[in-house]
């Protein structure tokens, strides 16, 4: 079994008068361990609501259907405890996308240090995991530093390190790049990356940026509540009719290469990246 | 930008290194000290002691006296009710018409002065010169954690002292941008009738209040997804000690109160009743 397995998930907002706005329509896929999926989709396509239901943060459950198992448990369950809500939250945790509104202390050590504080693990050990966190993202130096004088990028680290510290399995980053300008985009994306490769935590990264998806291993296309795409970013950026029907403009590097191939210049090798879309330019410029 | 919260004023001095919870009890102490002075002497070691404080605290004298001027009108104010009401025995000093002046109301309005500038100099040398918002919240926590035992949400409203302290630097800055976009947008908050004024207010307010809600929902959310459940079962990173430093403080201040009241019985010079 995946690690997150979703089945015919749908969900609706309670609306205006009686009709429920369907905001999720009939979800189906799995999350295997220590993947890196971007969930790609435009604003409303209901990439954020499943975000809160992942994470178990929405109250109203009157239009739900489906499940999502995490680790086999079913997280939407109507009899799960609070204790088993608590473990899953242990496990998965969420860095949002306003990185002002989800630091709670003063100092940056003390932000790090709240998770673990509440799962009520021992000093010695909140210490030693504090310091490996803000390691982790490059922020150690800034340890005791308040988070309002950081920058964009650095408030989005330390909330990072405030969800490494509790060692969940997996993080899921709704939107975390979205309201930062490139070089914080930058440094939170190379540290979400570290943390995917070097610790193996499972990687949801959901966002409407084509070259951050293209990044990952595999992406999940939502479009209007539904899953319209999956697969690794190549078969995804494929299909290019689809994306575009979707809303969604594909990554430069790949848009260049197409409009190459029809005017006759076929790029070869894989290109999902500017890098290799600069080599494959210029091994086709040198066999002119 | 630079926010000062309170009236913090940094530095590496023996009073700011104190145990935060030891300088809040010191402070109820000193206040103590402050109404228990009787007479010439108590009130002369009383001022000595305020003046000893904000030199061992190392804040600058122009700081200290910034912070008198917030209180110079209670303390001229209730000099000059003591001047002209206090009836004392003896003949008046100074008399014409109604107004009588009595010697006991001089002493009276000097030792009122000397009491209100200790007090407030005193206490806040201790809870905010040297004591960061933070720590202060930490200490009334932690001292008053025994009251939980009666139900008093003492972790809770820590909590909200800290996200408080969190968000004004926060709010401080998104009121800034709202009052930039309402100029921009022709706004004037500098001239008219102080009802006017108030009136262009209304549209920095209510976007601040909206915002300050959504901002409280979506931490919250954050606060839920980090396994925040409320003070029970939650350990702490940082753990105050009590070190020799604060045991030596507070043996000082028993000494001074002590010298105070034992100053009060043997009675010297002109007392107050």
């Amino acid at each position: 079994m995946a690690f997150i397995e979703v089945k015919n998930l749908s969900y609706a907002y309670g609306g205006e008068g009686d009709s429920p706005v369907y905001a999720l329509n009939n979800l189906s896929f799995e999350i295997e361990k220590g993947e890196y999926v971007a969930i790609l989709g435009h604003n409303g396509s209901g990439k954020s609501t499943f975000a809160k239901l992942l994470t178990m943060v929405i109250d109203d459950y009157d239009y739900l259907s489906g499940n999502i198992y995490v680790d086999g448990v079913d997280i939407l369950s109507e009899d799960i405890s609070e204790d088993e809500i608590f473990e899953l939250r242990k496990r998965v945790g969420m860095v949002f996308q306003n990185p002002d509104n989800q630091l709670v202390a003063t100092v940056v050590e003390e932000d790090v240090a709240f998770g673990p504080e509440n799962l009520g693990i021992e000093r010695s050990e909140i210490r030693r995991r504090v310091d490996e966190a803000l390691q982790t993202v490059g922020m150690t130096k800034y340890a005791k530093h308040e988070p309002h004088r950081l920058s964009g990028g650095q408030k989005q680290r330390v909330a990072i390190a405030g969800i490494i510290a509790m060692m969940p399995e997996c993080m899921i980053f709704d939107e975390s790049t979205a309201m930062l300008d490139p070089m914080g985009r930058r440094e939170v994306i190379s540290t979400v990356e570290k943390l995917n490769r070097e610790s193996g935590i499972t990687t949801i990264n959901i966002t409407h940026y084509m070259d951050e998806a293209a990044r990952a291993d595999r992406i999940i296309v939502f479009n209007n509540g539904s899953v319209i795409l999956k697969g690794t970013p190549k078969e995804v950026f494929a299909q290019s009719e689809i994306m575009r029907a979707a809303g969604l403009d594909l990554p430069q590097c790949i848009d260049l290469a197409e409009k190459l191939k029809k005017n006759g210049v076929a790029l070869k090798g894989d290109i999902t990246n500017p890098y290799q879309c600069a080599e494959a330019v210029a091994a086709a410029l040198k066999d002119k | 930008m630079n926010i000062a919260l309170g009236q913090y004023y940094p530095s590496k001095s023996v009073m700011h290194r104190l145990d935060p919870r030891m300088k809040f009890i010191l402070a109820i102490v000193y206040i103590v000290a402050g109404f228990v002075c009787k007479n010439v002497l108590s009130f002369a070691l009383l001022l000595v002691s305020t003046l000893l404080l904000i030199i061992i605290s190392r804040i600058p004298i122009k700081t200290v006296l910034g912070s008198i001027k917030a209180i110079l009108f209670i303390m001229i104010f209730t000099a000059i009710i003591n001047i002209f009401l206090s009836t004392g025995e003896g003949d008046p000093l100074f008399e014409w018409r109604f107004i009588k002046i009595y010697e006991s109301g001089l002493y009276n309005a000097g030792f009122i002065v000397i009491r209100i500038f200790a007090m407030i100099i005193g206490a806040s040398i201790f809870l905010t010169y040297t004591t960061t918002p933070i720590q202060l919240t930490d200490a009334i926590e932690r001292l008053f954690s025994p009251l939980k035992v009666l139900r008093v949400p003492v972790h809770e409203f820590a909590m909200m002292m800290t996200i408080a302290l969190r968000f004004i630097p926060t709010i401080v800055e998104e009121t800034e941008k709202i009052m930039a976009a309402q100029k921009a947008r022709g706004a004037n908050f500098s001239e008219g009738s102080v009802f006017k004024r108030i009136k262009a207010l209304i549209p920095i307010i209510i976007p601040l209040f909206v915002s300050a809600f959504r901002r409280a929902g979506d931490l919250a959310t954050a606060m839920t997804c980090r396994c925040y459940r409320g003070g029970k079962g939650r350990t702490r990173m940082t753990v105050l000690k009590l070190k020799v430093r604060d045991f030596a403080a507070l043996a000082l201040m028993v000494a001074f109160v002590a010298g105070i009241v034992v100053i009060n019985i043997v009675n010297i010079g002109y007392t107050m009743n």
